[in-house]
């Protein structure tokens, strides 16, 4: 089982959930078991046409799975996902 | 260029003078250094006091915000009596206590395609303390453009990132972030909150950066990404490439001047709390409060955090958070007229855009929120 680590903003989503268990042999197994998990974050996650929207940054360890294979990325027991947010806050 | 410092100064630094790695000649760099400090906020006030403090010779700071008493849980550069100046005199006066011996420049105006290229152009360093999308890709697109490293910093109720984005060295903000988040998607600090001492956090790891950087030692968070989390009190650092199609640094770079960045994030940049779902949904308190005297059972529905009600409640309004309204929305009859509210306007915006999706029409926004409400109905309500 690899874990998936959850954003502040997307924890209304998983229910608080800072942290999802989830499996599969790939990164695209892992969200689609995150997503039947958690239905109402697939949006924010995904676009109409069912690929990752291009502000969503997932990391196996500290590497961008944009530099690895995509959402066809391996993991393997043990992995941490971390799903990196935009966030703007600063000032007001 | 300034070639020594004089005795008194000698003994303001001393701490710095005595480690080899800043030294004498380190002070001197640092006094004939500049840096810009975009936002005088929960961001700017660390960084802004801390890099006073260190002695960088000229301090550039843009806001055109006043000073509000609900600033001060965590922009510590101000004060109780500053409330309502001007937030970069406000810093000034502080900065200027701390630090005679350096020139505060002052930008007040908001930071746009129009005079960001002017403003951070004689500036070493530039610090992105700002608090929306479009001011972060245009303080992102202006540090490419003039090639100067663009020190980040965001932070969102107990989460925080850091950065250095310098592009002539490694990736810029747009490699990670391509575009922003539709907008509604991440609510600010103003509508989701944050931890007054955040910022000061990611403030000082974000002014430790730009005196790095000024220096020239140690390992600037260049390719590097830091991700803080105050409740975990985690420290996660992710590696960042260059991104070979990104539009503004990239070898292929089609983004070449500075673009409308309002339009591009479908948000407005400036006064970005004063949402509304548009002209149409709207609805001001005082034409509520009418509308509540001719029809008393007027269905209210209140999209706020059920820990939000504790501060302030309209009575009668039924409560369904933001979060859940998508799978809530058998709980709404589409037949019956409702007004949405939340704290200030834009949470509420978003639900009746997804209610909208879903076919009802018959739907008013309470422009300004609750605390429009408390402001010109029910002034016993607290602001928050």
């Amino acid at each position: 089982m690899t874990t998936l680590r959850i954003p502040t903003p997307l924890r209304v989503y998983t229910g608080g959930k800072s942290e999802v268990t989830v499996g599969g042999a790939k990164v695209s197994d892992a969200l689609n078991d995150l997503t039947n998990q958690f239905p109402a974050i697939k949006p924010h996650l995904f676009n109409e046409s069912g690929d990752l929207r291009p502000f969503v940054n997932l990391f196996i360890g500290e590497n961008n799975i944009k530099d690895l294979q995509g959402v066809d990325t391996s993991i393997k027991d043990g992995d941490r996902i971390m799903l990196i947010p935009s966030i703007a806050g600063g000032t007001s | 260029m300034i070639e020594e410092l004089s005795h008194k100064q000698i003994l303001r630094y001393s701490r710095h003078l005595l480690m080899p790695e800043v030294g004498l000649q380190g002070q001197l760099k640092l006094k004939n250094s500049s840096v810009l400090v975009v936002g005088t906020g929960g961001l700017g006030s660390p960084v802004a006091l801390y890099l006073a403090a260190a002695g960088i010779g000229r301090i550039g700071l843009v806001d055109y915000d006043i000073v509000d008493s609900s600033n001060l849980q965590r922009q510590v550069i101000h004060g109780t009596s500053t409330v309502g100046k001007l937030k970069v005199e406000s810093a000034r006066e502080r900065l200027l206590d701390l630090n005679p011996d350096i020139q505060i420049d002052l930008f007040n105006e908001p930071y746009t395609s129009e005079n960001a290229l002017r403003i951070a152009k004689d500036y070493d360093v530039i610090i992105d303390g700002t608090d929306n999308f479009p001011t972060r890709y245009l303080t992102n697109d202006v540090s490419v453009f003039l090639g100067k490293p663009n020190i980040y910093g965001s932070i969102f109720r107990f989460d925080g990132q850091v950065s250095v984005f310098y592009a002539k060295e490694g990736p810029c903000y747009r490699c990670l972030f391509p575009e922003p988040p539709p907008p509604g998607l991440v609510p600010s600090c103003a509508e989701g909150g944050v931890l007054g001492v955040l910022p000061g956090t990611i403030g000082t790891l974000q002014a430790t950066e730009a005196i790095k950087v000024l220096l020239g030692i140690g390992e600037p968070l260049i390719g590097k990404l830091l991700l803080y989390n105050a409740l975990d009190m985690s420290f996660d650092f992710v590696k960042l490439k260059k991104n070979p199609n990104c539009r503004v640094c990239g070898p292929n770079a089609d983004i070449k001047e500075l673009i409308d960045y309002e339009e591009f994030c479908g948000v407005p940049g400036h006064h970005a709390d004063d949402t509304s779902a548009g002209a149409g949904w709207d609805i001001t308190a005082q034409d509520l409060q009418e509308r509540l005297a001719r029809t008393p059972n007027l269905f209210l529905l209140d999209v706020r955090e059920p820990h939000e009600l504790e501060i302030a409640a309209i009575k009668g309004a039924k409560n369904i958070p933001l979060g859940e309204v998508a799978q809530r929305m058998s709980e709404l009859d589409s037949a019956e007229e409702m007004v949405v509210f939340c704290k200030r306007g834009s949470r509420s915006a978003r639900a009746i855009e997804i209610l909208a999706s879903a076919g009802f029409k018959k739907m008013k926004n309470l422009k300004g929120g609750i605390n429009a409400w408390a402001e010109e109905v029910d002034t016993s309500l607290p602001l928050y």
